[in-house]
């Protein structure tokens, strides 16, 4: 193959991976441009959702469900405990502390409060599965299309598609609909939305039932494309979907999805380029850069992220 | 002194400057997510220099709290135009940038990590983490102290009142990188061995929990974090998931009775005048 037809090889690989990123990077959005909370469980939520669904495929589902779909069902369930998790951290962190000191976000006891419960889930799987990458198998090892000498593996076309209709059915959540409208009244101004008749303390879980959502799909989008799971496999695509939703902006929806692809992109093409650990330089220098000469991101709000800790 | 315990007191020194160097930045009420960053520059530095140029151990000390507040220096200024949570990100960039170069740098070892041939005694390390309590506790008292705290409190108003607040801002983030350097210099010296993956993530997220935890409004906040979170596991003495799993619930219950840190103004406050019922000055 020639150089050249290498490299779009690694932009599709790199549009790929980028799909991963995106959900992950509209959960960091979602939490911060809404309740301006920088959410560090969206890591563990991640990782959470991998490893259950790993951990019932191989150990076997409850109530002796067994059959091809197996892997299937035991994803969902892992999404579905992701989705607790996520509420749990809502119910100690979010929720008690606007309680406690309006404000929630005045000081930055939710992002601590959500960095000790990154620990938790984290070192609670560590304990339960040790730190060993666990093989995830399911029945697509091989369903490579080939295109005029391009290999694009259809898992991950489908789940590149996926990813993208999941978020545009987020926006229109958003924009449309009369909980989308309560969502975003909360997140001009919370007291206001109260006065409005906005039950905010019901709108806020759903913030978090999204989050929760959103990482695990993400989660188990990435175990059927890489066919593995490991108990720090959040760490890595959390950080970089933090880089994704700086670069995108934060609070837009879009704007992830843009950050994602141009983070999945630079990742590839810098490990290409110029080697396996040269990608760690790429992201975070090109986020460095564009956060001195544009400090909103490329669709960031002026307001949002710019509150005192 | 037994091995176990001067190897115990020896990460306690460590962990306190560094605590320190996050909380002089956290005093002003910014958010470093990068130590890890300013300390392995520290740890290189020093390791270059004993090794590479021989030099004695302390000026290879001194000059790599000298490379980490210069380095700090020169990106105070982009860095302190964010704001917020884009603060805490590119503190955050900046570590992962500083580990990233580490990785790929021949000279510096890259993955391999480099030996160092001197090594210091612990008495070294603690009577360099007292000097640097003391150091904090002196600078906290004085003016630049009380502009810091006005800064954190509210800059608009420090601004309004005379503070120069770019000024202690970018002067505090250059405190802070020296002295993340220096913690570094002496992690280097004391293990003998540094690595890039060691100043990981993780390193950064602790180091500002033992801050946030310990307290940030007073100078003792540091100490008790830094303290609470190297001791306490020690004295639990039980496997190493567990423990990190204790201390997320640790974190979590911390925010949820003392919000504001274990060490408070308000507990200080009260604490004199239960012992002196007249006041301070009475």
């Amino acid at each position: 193959m020639m150089a050249f037809e290498q490299v779009l090889q690694q932009i599709i690989n790199g549009l790929m991976l980028g799909s991963i990123y995106i959900s992950v990077a509209v959960a960091f959005t979602l939490a911060i441009g809404i309740l301006n909370f920088l959410n560090f469980t969206i890591p563990a939520l991640y990782m959470l959702a991998g490893m259950v669904g790993w951990s019932l495929s191989h150990y076997g589902l409850p109530f002796g469900i067994t059959g091809p779909l197996n892997w299937i069902i035991s994803l969902v369930i892992g999404v579905i405990c992701a989705i607790f998790a996520s509420l749990l951290v809502e119910r100690f962190t979010y929720r008690y502390f606007k309680m406690k000191h309006g404000d929630a976000t005045e000081h930055a006891i939710p992002l601590v409060s959500s960095l000790g419960f990154l620990l938790i889930f984290e070192y609670l799987i560590l304990v339960a599965h040790g730190s060993d990458t666990r093989r995830f198998s399911t029945p697509f090892s091989n369903l490579d299309w080939h295109i005029a000498g391009f290999i694009i593996s259809i898992p991950q076309f489908i789940s590149l598609v996926l990813s993208i209709f999941i978020v545009a059915g987020l926006s229109i959540l958003l924009n449309r609909t009369k909980v989308g409208r309560a969502l975003r009244a909360t997140a001009e101004n919370p007291d206001a939305a109260t006065l409005m008749g906005v039950d905010v303390n019901r709108i806020v879980p759903i913030v978090f039932i999204l989050t929760g959502f959103l990482c695990g799909i993400s989660a188990a989008i990435f175990a059927i494309n890489y066919h593995e799971v490991s108990p720090y496999m959040g760490d890595h695509v959390g950080t970089k979907a933090i880089a994704a939703m700086v670069i995108g902006g934060l609070g837009s929806v879009w704007g992830a999805i843009a950050g994602g692809l141009i983070v999945g992109l630079s990742e590839t093409l810098s490990i290409y380029f110029f080697g396996a650990s040269s990608a760690q330089i790429t992201v975070w220098g090109l986020l460095l850069v564009l956060l001195i000469f544009k400090p909103t991101g490329l669709f960031g709000h002026n307001a949002i992220g710019k509150g005192k800790f | 002194m037994s091995g176990y315990l001067s190897g115990v007191l020896a990460i306690l020194g460590i962990n306190i400057i560094f605590a320190y160097s996050i909380y002089i930045t956290a005093a002003t009420g910014q958010l470093n997510l990068g130590g890890a960053g300013f300390q392995a520059i520290g740890a290189y530095a020093c390791a270059i220099l004993s090794n590479e140029v021989g030099l004695p151990i302390p000026i290879t000390l001194i000059l790599s709290a000298v490379l980490g507040g210069m380095i700090s220096f020169l990106i105070a200024f982009p860095i302190l135009r964010t704001k917020g949570v884009y603060m805490v990100l590119a503190t955050f960039a900046i570590a992962e940038i500083v580990a990233g170069i580490i990785l790929n740098s021949d000279y510096l070892g890259g993955p391999t990590g480099i030996v160092i041939n001197e090594y210091i005694e612990t008495e070294i390390v603690l009577l360099v983490a007292a000097i640097i309590i003391f150091l904090v506790f002196y600078l906290m008292s004085t003016r630049i102290g009380l502009a810091m705290r006005a800064v954190h409190d509210d800059d608009a108003v420090a601004d309004l009142m005379g503070v120069n607040k770019r000024a202690v801002q970018v002067g505090a983030f250059t405190l802070g990188g020296a002295i993340a350097g220096l913690s570094g210099g002496l992690y280097a010296l004391y293990f003998g061995f540094v690595e890039a993956q060691y100043f990981n993530a993780n390193i950064s997220i602790f180091v500002l929990l033992y801050v946030l935890i310990g307290g940030t409004q007073t100078a003792w906040g540091p100490l008790v974090g830094a303290s609470f979170f190297t001791l306490i596991p020690e004295a639990l003495r039980i496997g190493d998931d567990w423990r990190f799993f204790i201390f997320g619930i640790i974190i979590v219950v911390m925010m949820i009775f003392r919000p504001e840190g274990i060490v408070t103004r308000d507990a200080i406050e009260r604490g004199w005048s239960k012992f002196f019922p007249g006041g301070r000055n009475a």
